[in-house]
């Protein structure tokens, strides 16, 4: 490789020499700074530092000096390798950082662009609605019963102490069923979810603490606030030394649950064939928290500047009614109670109008997603 | 029931600063259900005074004869002159006491009163008729005033009591006393512990024993018959004004004085009444039970066939009324009765509920039997009604009265003391319940020591017949507000059972799939299974029927989910939106064949045998859980990604498949024709069942509902978008099916991976070939995908092929080229030969 020396004196063999490895360095380093791509400064390693770049040469020299010059020319050469390699890998870091950047704000998106590919369903919020109805009970202990929504009259009147001609029997707004032969069937659509209470009482031996939501039946034509399809809750509790009080506990649990912790609640006498005594249940109003009474400057929609909100009946289970279910009236006594689930939602969230809740009109129903 | 409160106020001594509002309050508290306090008559306002008329010029120069009347009408036009005002009324004269109206006042309905020219008279106000000044509906004339009620220019808002303060009750069936004053009146007595004045109170009049002559056949039927009379009177003699204002505030239209004076006795104590001409009446008179085959005809001119169950008032020529619910046309009081016989009684409560309902007839009078009627009041109200006959009548009051006591004494009820404590859970002093119990009417006798009270309910209140009854009434009068709020304590509860949990999870995949739920009437007509392409004996038309439904054309209760969901998806896209996903879940009512004509009713004084039970189960219909779901337009909408994807028949099915997962259990699919699906794009659905029963080893399986895009005439019949698609599934079905769920063998050796095309004939299902590929390929197999359906020259003509991404792997050991490969070929080979597929060269 190189020239024959004049004599054998390694600093005669000139690659090797500090000033030509200095420059063949500083080469080096300059072509490095001055790739501005990283295309360029591949090439740039392959001259300066692949396997026939001028220092890589130089290196192979080493061998061809005596023993005693080999260790400074090797450590020189390396030194400047090592810069060199360096060089490139600063280089290489800071071009490849910039490539990237170049890159992805190349590939920039507009985020705000719609995806309502996937197309988005929901549940009903009279389903939802019960749902949470139910689990404040089930959250309490209370088991969820059912029944059929077509029943047996036996059932939904006699059982529950609607004797055949008393008023009350005749007052429900029955849908009743034809036999096939065109007559009287002794099936109704259910007038109300008490009907479950004797099921829950033939199927379990007290202690009976059990919930039913469900669909029932009236004929009112559908206006703003009827429905002839509509739902309830019942809920019944049949256990030794069962009081009103324990009765009104629970209705303080769902109303704190439902509306809000520190509601109060009423109850006004009223009259069920199934409970003696008997009460109708009115909470406080949420929104106006009874502000609104006698202050025309304020009303409150929510409760008709009324302050209070009827929320269901309620009452003691009237021991004919144990007694048709078999239950030792001597032992048990219990409470049940109906909670309208359309009322619940209508105050809960705001609907004004039953048309709402059964013509199904999915902007309606999506507005609520998947749970309340 | 309607109570006035200044009539009210007659028989209690309430404070007189007490509103009718605050009285609503009050009574509520109590147990009457007061809907509304209306002020009847707030909407007169401005100058209404009395007026005397002095002069009457008749107007003959127009197409109607018209009046122009001076009227003094005192200083009330701040004149004292006469007021000139034009009249179209005829029916008064010169000297009459008349109300006017005078400029400046405002009558019902915002009617404003001016001075106007008219008639080519000026006239200054108006002569009011009562039904302008809110009184009753009067279109006869203008309201003459007797002589005495004021002098001209006194205010007639407060004379005439305009201005009336009325609660409207919605009485409870127990509460029967209430739809009287009295009843109404002893409540508001015992709530504000103020004096009762009690309008029963009335002496008898003439000699027990001598009036028209009555039987009663069964005290069953008739517990107490009462007849008076009044002889003489005048048919012409006019309803005092005050009777007519109340009855009208009460909702009662005024009529005729004796019509009137029934009425007004039965709204002031509770007691209905019948008024018959005597000389209508034939002989003795019976009360008795109709017999098969007798009629009457009623006083609304409707001929009626009399049921044996029917409690009747007879006399020689057969039944005059149905007792306690009409009376007949033939002894009606007309504008000739001189002769009135009145009928008081005490009819049993059962027998008048039946009738009404049977004849249709829901009479103030049947109400009130219905409901209980105070079992000793009836002398008192044929007293009170002779009496006012009499006094505004002109008439004589009969010597004698017939009185037919057929009556028991009422029994007690024994009750513990504490028994309203304890039901209440609240602490009560002493002496509490007994204090309350009298209050309410009720005689009470204590014994040992006071433990124990002997209750006897007055006879107002048929309803006080249970200790708890009794419980009732010591709690709301304590106060419901004193029942202290107890947390109930129940046993540690299970939570939901499995299938209430399934119902919520379907919920929520489907509204994850995007679909939106619908809660749909049951309702149906047979238009209904038309629009479907049900054929004639389709089992789905055999449904339950109402026999009185809301809509004449859907009488029908659901067999299937569909038509509700289909209207429902009209509905949406009528109002604008073209792809709709929706689905419902709820039972559908199917009749049991072998059904009883009438559900069996067994006795409520004791629990339902087992054999009772099961009877009334047998009569109830099966009522299965099903979801059902419905898909128009596009599927995933077009957008700036690109073209949308319409929903097509497999997004049906995966609906269903969905449901099948939520449900944990997985559905296999085979084509099937039928309604309303599309003959061709229909697919059954099953589940296989966990009990592996037949020869061959493979399970049973069970139909489970159907998918797959709707029949082109169904599209048409709802009107529907086309290629709308359906799918209805029984839910109940799938939680049978359902078995508890295992942990799968997740492996970790290597995946080795095979692709196969097979070509079979076109008609045979991918299904099949995917069966058989399972079948064959063994337990090395972890999944199976098809991934490409191709059809064409390639494969020839009338052939598909199917290509299979088939994974192999095992639990313990990394799978050799050979073995999985001999299980790709093991696969091919089941395929073969099933289905005749032909590995693709
Ligand atoms: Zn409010």
């Amino acid at each position: 490789m190189s020239a024959p020396n004049s004599s054998y004196d390694p600093v005669e063999v000139t690659p090797l020499q500090p000033d030509e490895v200095a420059r063949m360095r500083e080469e080096a380093l300059a072509a490095i700074a001055a790739a501005d791509s990283l295309e360029k400064l591949k090439e740039v390693r392959i001259a300066h530092a692949g396997d026939r770049s001028p220092l890589a040469l130089a290196n192979r020299e080493i061998g061809a000096l005596p023993p005693s010059a080999r260790a400074e020319a090797g450590k020189r050469v390396g030194g400047a390798r090592r810069d060199v390699a360096e060089a490139l890998k600063e280089r290489q870091t800071v071009l490849e950082e910039e490539r990237d950047n170049r890159v992805l704000v190349e590939e920039a998106v507009d985020v705000t662009l719609p995806w309502d590919r996937v197309p988005r369903g929901a549940r009903h919020p009279l389903t939802t609605v019960a749902e949470r109805m139910t689990d404040i009970f089930v959250g309490m202990g209370f088991e969820v019963a059912e029944g059929p929504e077509t029943e047996a009259e036996w059932f939904n009147f006699d059982a529950l102490n609607f004797l055949p001609d008393h008023p009350a029997r005749t007052m429900q707004d029955t849908f009743f069923l034809e036999a096939p032969s065109g007559g009287e069937s002794g099936l109704v659509l259910r007038t109300h979810t008490s009907p479950v209470q004797i099921r829950a009482l033939l199927d379990r031996e007290p202690p009976v603490y059990v919930v039913a939501p469900g669909k029932t039946f009236r004929t009112d034509e559908l206006d703003a606030t009827h429905s002839p399809v509509f739902h309830q809750l019942e809920g019944l509790v049949v256990d030794e030394g069962i009081t009103m009080a324990h009765l009104r506990g629970a209705i303080d649990a769902f109303v704190h649950g439902m509306f809000g912790a520190d509601l109060r609640t009423r109850f006004r006498p009223s009259y069920f064939p199934f409970t003696e005594p008997s009460a109708e249940v009115d909470m406080e109003c949420f929104v106006c928290r009874g502000a609104s009474v006698g202050d025309p400057d304020a009303p409150c929609r929510t409760c008709g500047s009324e302050g209070w909100i009827e929320i269901g009946g309620c009452g003691v289970v009237n021991p004919r009614v144990l007694t048709a279910a078999g239950v030792d009236t001597g032992r048990y006594s219990g409470w049940a109670f109906g909670l309208g689930v359309e009322r619940t939602l209508m105050f809960a969230h705001g609907v004004e109008d039953m048309h709402d809740m059964v013509e199904g009109d999915i902007r309606f129903t999506s507005a609520f997603g998947m749970e309340i | 029931m309607r109570v006035p409160v200044s009539w009210l106020r007659e028989y209690v001594d309430l404070p007189v600063d007490v509103t009718g509002r605050g009285l609503a309050a009050r009574l509520i508290d109590a147990g009457l259900e007061v809907e509304t306090v209306d002020e009847a008559g707030a909407d007169i306002t401005g100058p209404v005074v009395l007026g005397r008329v002095l002069a009457i010029e008749e107007l003959s120069e127009f197409k109607k004869p018209i009046r122009y009347c001076r009227v003094d009408v005192g200083t009330a036009n701040g004149t004292g002159e006469p007021q000139g005002i034009v009249c179209g009324a005829r029916n008064f004269a010169e000297g009459d006491l008349v109300v006017v109206a005078l400029p400046g006042a405002e009558l019902s309905g915002g009617f404003a009163i001016g001075s106007r020219t008219t008639y080519g008279r000026l006239s200054e106000g108006m002569i009011c008729s009562a039904t302008e000044l809110g009184l009753w509906e009067d279109h006869e004339g203008i309201v003459v005033l007797p002589e005495g009620t004021g002098q001209p220019g006194a205010e007639a808002v407060g004379l005439l009591g305009l201005r009336e303060e009325v609660l409207d009750i919605a009485v409870t069936p127990d509460r029967g006393y209430a739809l009287s004053m009295r009843g109404v009146a002893r409540d508001a007595a015992a709530v504000y512990g103020v004096g009762f004045r009690d309008p029963a109170e009335v002496a008898a009049i003439g000699t027990p024993g001598a009036g028209y002559p009555a039987t009663v056949a069964d005290p069953e039927i008739c517990s107490r018959y009462v007849l008076h009379g009044v002889s003489g009177f005048d048919p012409d003699a006019a309803t005092p004004l005050w009777m007519k204002r109340r009855l009208a505030l009460t909702g009662v239209r005024p009529i005729s004085l004796a019509v009137d004076v029934t009425n007004y006795v039965m709204m002031e104590l509770g007691q209905p009444l019948h008024a018959w001409d005597r000389g209508k009446l034939r002989g003795p008179i019976e009360v008795r039970l109709a017999r098969k085959g007798e009629k009457l005809e009623t006083l609304d001119h409707v001929k009626r066939t009399l049921d044996p169950d029917d409690i009747l008032i007879t006399d020689e020529s057969g039944p005059i009324n149905i007792a306690g619910v009409m009376g007949g046309l033939e002894t009606e009081i007309d504008m000739t009765t001189i002769d009135v016989v009145i009928e008081a009684a005490h009819f049993t409560a059962t027998h008048i509920a039946r009738a009404s309902r049977r004849h249709q007839l829901s009479s103030e009078s049947s109400r009130r039997f219905e409901r209980g009627v105070d079992t000793e009041l009836q002398v008192a109200a044929a007293t009170r009604a002779v009496a006012l006959l009499a006094e505004f009548g002109g008439a004589v009051v009969d010597g004698g009265y017939t009185h037919v006591d057929l009556s028991t004494a009422r029994e007690s009820i024994a009750i513990d003391a504490d028994h309203p404590a304890r039901v209440a859970g609240a602490d009560y002093p002493a002496g509490t319940s007994a204090r309350w119990l009298r209050e309410v009417g009720c005689e009470v006798t204590e014994e040992a020591s006071g433990e124990t009270l002997r209750v006897t309910p007055p006879q107002w209140r048929p309803d006080l017949t249970d200790p708890n009854d009794l419980a009732e009434e010591v709690i709301r009068l304590e106060g419901y507000g004193a029942i202290p709020s107890v947390p109930p304590r129940a046993p540690a509860g299970r939570g939901l059972t499995d299938s209430q949990r399934t119902r919520r999870a379907v919920g929520r995949a489907l509204a994850g799939a995007g679909f939106v739920e619908v809660l749909s009437y049951p309702f149906l007509g047979e238009r209904d299974f038309d629009g479907l392409q049900l054929a004639a004996g389709d089992q789905r038309r055999s449904t339950l029927k109402l026999a009185n439904p809301l809509n004449d054309d859907e009488p029908l209760l659901r067999t299937t989910l569909l038509p509700g969901l289909l209207r429902t998806l009209v509905r949406n896209v009528g109002r604008g939106f073209s792809d709709v996903a929706l689905f419902e879940m709820g039972l559908v009512y199917l009749p049991k064949p072998d059904a009883p004509e009438h559900a069996p009713m067994p006795p409520v004084d004791r629990g339902p045998t087992a054999e009772e039970l099961a009877a009334l189960e047998a009569a109830v219909p099966h009522q299965p859980r099903r979801v059902a779901a419905v898909l128009a337009g596009d599927r995933e909408p077009a957008g700036w990604w690109g073209r949308g994807r319409p929903a097509i028949w497999a997004d049906a099915i995966e609906a269903a498949r969905e449901v099948g997962r939520a449900a944990g259990v997985e559905l296999a699919v085979q084509a099937d024709q039928r309604a309303p699906w599309h003959p061709g794009r229909c697919a059954a659905l099953y589940v296989v069942n966990n009990v592996v029963d037949n020869m061959d080893g493979g399970a049973s399986r069970t139909l489970v509902g159907h998918a797959g895009e709707l029949h082109p005439r169904v599209i048409q019949a709802y009107g529907l978008p086309a290629r709308t698609v359906a799918m209805e599934v029984e839910l109940d079905q799938l939680e049978e099916a359902r078995s508890g769920l295992r942990a799968p063998e997740v492996s970790t050796y290597p995946v080795a991976a095979q692709d196969v095309a097979l070509v079979v004939e076109e008609s045979v299902p991918s299904g099949e070939v995917e069966q058989a590929l399972r079948a064959g390929a063994g337990e090395l197999l972890e999944s199976l995908r098809l991934f490409d359906v191709y059809t064409g020259e390639q494969v020839g003509g009338g052939r598909k092929s199917l290509a299979y991404n088939l994974r192999f792997r095992a639990g313990d050991r990394t799978l050799t080229v050979e073995e999985t490969t001999a299980a790709r070929d093991a696969a091919v080979a089941a395929a073969a030969e099933r289905t005749g597929a032909v590995l693709r060269g």
